[in-house]
């Protein structure tokens, strides 16, 4: 291996090293929100949104005809009911959702420092398609 | 007496565990016979199906070397109550936790190049936003229709493809070499130390929008996908090509998966119980990979997924509903 290729492996390390460190945080964060209130939600620590009991009649239903029928919120609308056992997991779900955003963020010092523009650029524009995908403003679900 | 050499024994062995496998995975393609009487059962029981079927899933899907997502969908929307708006956000969830379970392993380990992924990830996030829209907006049977058809396009992709370990990259493309795509990692089998580099990187590209728009419209990962393009067309080592899939999927899953979200298409009695069956049955499958013989999973994986794809083809069709 000569110099180059070896600053650059060094430079892909460094880059893999920070990532995964904060991809990893994020995962664990987001997988122990998601047992811990799913098992609030089906122990019955906390009132579900939907009944357990009236499931098997609704998780058969089209999304719209689903919504409809419970008034469940969409979008970020869930948030005013979080404490409602069905609708607390979707915190966990949002979490593993959005941990790749702290990793992309984390990368662009790294690239802006290595004057690597591109790179810096492609971070950003990932980042933001994932906030604009989370926003809802890309999906309706506002 | 009847002396059985060790061979014999062995695979005999596996063939008990691979029939009890398959016994398994069919118990909720029995109950779902009787989807009209769902009623009559108490609530939890389909969840609790659900579980124990993406247990199994998780156990099979490593040791086949391809993403639980791709098995979930077909299995669980062709033999489940649920409807597949459900069914698909549950997928990407499942394909996305394990590509986040995964990532940070496969990043340290230098299998998983994020400079080939990015580029990659950026096209393939905005297409498969689309790909969730239009998954949405189209009518349950049409996508049960083309789960079929790209399932059954599945099983012929991983009877017919051949794998490179190394692939032989003469010239990089001039894209992937301003991008400075290329890399070093070491073979763990051999020891060897590998410097790659791609080509084809516009095509790739192209292909990656194509495979953004399929993972968000069925929910079922892309592993299956981003392998042969990394590996075959971009000429990435096959490790690399694995690693860096993963990486490519935990992206464009997110993306994806905030869609169905949005859209309230996530019913956390479903989700949870298969991200957390899959988690565990891939934990198991990740031990079994030097006890069970991988090409012996991989064909009943695709006698599955054979299977799987038909049902989802029929089921669409409305010839067995």
């Amino acid at each position: 291996m000569n110099d180059a290729s070896s600053t650059h492996a060094q430079q892909q390390q460094a880059e893999a090293s920070r990532y995964a460190l904060l991809l990893d945080w994020g995962t664990r964060i987001g997988l122990l929100a998601l047992v811990i209130s799913f098992a609030a939600y089906l122990f019955g620590w906390l009132k579900p949104h939907v009944p357990l009991e009236q499931l098997p009649g609704v998780w058969s239903l089209p999304v719209a005809t689903y919504l409809e029928r419970t008034a469940t919120p969409t979008g970020w609308a869930w948030l005013t009911l979080v404490y409602k056992g069905d609708l607390s997991n979707l915190v966990g779900i949002a979490l593993l959702a959005g941990c790749s955003l702290p990793p992309l963020l984390g990368l662009i010092p790294l690239y802006l420092k290595r004057r690597d523009y591109a790179y810096a650029g492609i971070s950003a524009f990932v980042a933001m398609v994932l906030v604009l995908a989370a926003s809802g403003i890309l999906t309706g679900g506002h | 007496m009847l002396k059985l050499p060790l061979s014999a024994l062995a695979t005999l062995r596996q063939g008990w565990t691979i029939g009890s496998l398959l016994l398994l995975l069919a118990i909720p393609a029995q109950a779902a016979e009787n989807v009209a009487n769902v009623s009559t059962l108490p609530w939890w029981f389909w969840p609790l199906a659900l579980f124990v079927t993406c247990f199994f899933i998780g156990i099979v899907a490593v040791p086949a070397g391809i993403g639980g997502g791709t098995l979930f969908v077909p299995i669980v929307g062709g033999f489940f109550p649920f409807h597949l708006d459900f069914v698909r956000g549950a997928g990407l969830l499942v394909a996305l936790a394990s590509a986040l379970a995964a990532g940070p392993m496969l990043l340290r380990g230098g299998l998983s190049s994020l400079r080939l992924a990015l580029p990659l990830a950026l096209l393939a996030c905005m297409s498969s936003i689309a790909g969730a829209l239009l998954g949405l907006a189209l009518p349950a049977s049409m996508i049960q229709t083309a789960l079929g058809i790209i399932v059954l396009g599945i099983v012929t992709l991983m009877l017919m493809s051949k794998k490179s370990e190394f692939p032989y990259v003469a010239q990089a493309d001039r894209l992937s070499s301003a991008l400075g795509i290329h890399g070093v990692f070491v073979d763990g089998a051999s020891n060897r130390t590998i410097d790659w580099q791609v080509h084809r990187t516009p095509l790739g590209l192209a292909l990656f929008l194509v495979i953004g728009v399929m993972a968000g419209m069925f929910g079922i990962g892309a592993g299956w996908a981003n392998v042969p393009a990394l590996n075959l067309l971009m000429g990435a080592p096959l490790k690399v090509s694995a690693g860096t899939s993963g990486l490519v999927l935990s992206l464009v899953d997110s993306s994806a998966a905030w869609v169905y979200l949005n859209r309230g298409a996530v019913l956390p009695m479903i989700a949870v119980p298969s991200v957390v069956g899959m988690m565990l049955g891939a934990r198991i499958g990740a031990r079994l990979l030097h006890v069970l013989k991988g090409s012996v999973i991989r064909k009943m994986v695709i006698a599955l997924l054979l299977f799987a794809g038909i049902r989802a083809l029929l089921k669409g069709l409305g010839l067995w509903v």
